[in-house]
């Protein structure tokens, strides 16, 4: 019989200014970054951070008003710089400091972002 | 003193089957860093909750993709059943793993065919998809359609697939295995397909890990993960193990594919021999409410899937976070430092899947 690895996910709530002592702390526990949503909510975004530390989920969550800017966290997870732009393109959550920065031009669409 | 310039790479190239584009700086043939752009296929699917029922979107989910079809329409039916605490029985479970497993052969077969077209061994692309052409006949007598196949409903599976039927796919499966494994020994012994696989791309099991890798880009270099040995559907029940190997370079990426080709005929023989009868769905009423982020793994490796419902018809959000999405950072990582003329073999080796990524 397979031996079965178990999952255990996680939501934890924080605030926007914290976002970055808590994602460099999970970077220092070992989790990698698995991916970055947003989602549309009455006065804001709500927004999603997934890291990975074996089959282990955790879930970063906060909330932003429209035009706060968020503070990109790409230069302690180099890889954050694909989902920030994608956020940032199809949601308009304009994000800072992205290690690579397509000021709304990830996706060549003839739509101008952004899509929402 | 070397010459710095930026070489376009598709979106249009001999080696991709759908549009991505690389901006490549090189120095003289070393490429010393790589910008990615999508979007040149961007169709929006996510956002289609708004207009499509949480029903509806079963078939649009199974459209993000041909290849990856089943699966994407599998895991969105699994994460509505998850929030409304809808528990399929065993035999959609069972049906489910076979087809995700025939999902996998005709991708990996496919893959081979891509591979073996982009160094010039058209036999060998041929005989790829010869064989994919088998998985995808079992594919249409099972579900009625090729590549997508809309068989898949919230509570279980729109039709079952009686006994006789899975023994004759475990009997064509068991007449593929030796030419398949012919077949492997070109793309593992060939000498000219491994000068231009070994070495070549190499992406280390820390990078790999750290920079986001999934599936057979991230098993290559040495990380046995593997979503399946979570044990979702019928996947507890079946004896497997992760595909790995330690070199973490283009041939080890297709050993681990061809691997996994023989691995998934196992996994059906054993799926096969354990189904139990009964029904394939049970009725669900009412509407989602709450939220759920589901994984499979894929073809490719492991794809997320967010879905958000507030007890409407409607749901709040439907998001997919796709395999080749988290591959290409570290894409983007193995091409630092690699030779031009390498970087369409590197590309085709993380098995990129661009609709998928313009979902």
């Amino acid at each position: 019989m397979q031996k079965i690895n178990p999952v255990k996910t996680e939501v934890r709530p924080t605030q926007k200014q914290n976002v970055l002592s808590e994602v460099s702390r999970l970077k220092g526990e070992g989790y990698r970054l698995a991916q970055m949503c947003s989602t549309k909510v009455e006065g804001g975004y709500e927004m999603t951070y997934t890291f990975g530390k074996g089959y282990d989920l955790l879930h970063l969550r906060f909330t932003v008003a429209p035009g706060d800017r968020v503070e990109s966290i790409s230069h302690i997870f180099p890889s954050a710089f694909f989902y920030e732009n994608e956020i940032h393109d199809l949601f308009g959550v304009p994000i800072e400091f992205m290690t690579i920065d397509y000021h709304g031009g990830l996706y060549r669409t003839a739509e101008k972002y952004p899509f929402q | 003193m070397s010459t710095r310039s930026v070489v376009p790479f598709g979106p249009h190239h001999p080696v991709l089957p759908e549009p991505i584009h690389l901006d490549l700086v090189l120095e003289d043939e070393k490429v010393v860093e790589a910008i990615p752009s999508i979007g040149f296929v961007h169709r929006g699917l996510e956002k289609l909750v708004e207009k499509k029922d949480f029903n509806e979107m079963v078939y649009v989910a199974e459209r993000v993709c041909g290849i990856c079809s089943f699966m994407h329409g599998m895991s969105y039916c699994s994460a509505v059943e998850h929030i409304m605490n809808v528990e399929i029985p065993p035999r959609a479970k069972y049906l489910r793993t076979v087809w995700c497993e025939l999902s996998r052969l005709h991708s990996h077969l496919l893959w081979l065919g891509l591979l073996a077209d982009g160094f010039g061994f058209e036999s060998l692309f041929m005989q790829s998809w010869r064989l994919r052409e088998k998985i995808l006949d079992m594919s249409e007598a099972s579900t009625g359609g090729r590549l997508i196949s809309s068989v898949n409903k919230v509570g279980g599976e729109l039709k079952d697939v009686d006994n006789a039927m899975l023994r004759s796919f475990v009997e064509t499966l068991n007449r593929m295995e030796p030419e398949i494994r012919e077949m492997a020994k070109t793309f593992l012994n060939d000498s000219a397909v491994r000068s231009r696989l070994e070495g070549v791309g190499v992406l280390s099991k820390e990078k790999a890990h750290s920079l986001g890798a999934v599936g057979p880009f991230l098993r290559a270099s040495g990380v046995p993960f593997d979503v399946r040995t979570t044990g979702y559907l019928a996947y507890g029940d079946i004896d497997f193990e992760p595909v790995t190997s330690d070199a973490g370079d283009c041939y080890a990426r297709t050993a681990v594919r061809i691997n996994e080709i023989f691995q998934s005929i196992n996994v059906i023989r054993q799926v096969v021999a354990k189904i139990p009868e009964g029904e394939v769905a049970v009725p669900v009423k009412g509407f989602p409410k709450g939220e759920t982020m589901m994984r499979v793994e894929q073809p490719r490796g492991e794809a997320l899937y967010y879905v958000k419902a507030n007890g409407t018809k409607f749901l709040d959000r439907f998001r997919i976070r796709t395999p080749t999405f988290a591959n290409i950072p570290p894409m983007l990582e193995m091409l630092k430092g690699s030779q031009l003329a390498d970087v369409p073999m590197m590309i085709l080796t993380i098995d990129p899947c661009i609709s998928c990524t313009e979902r």
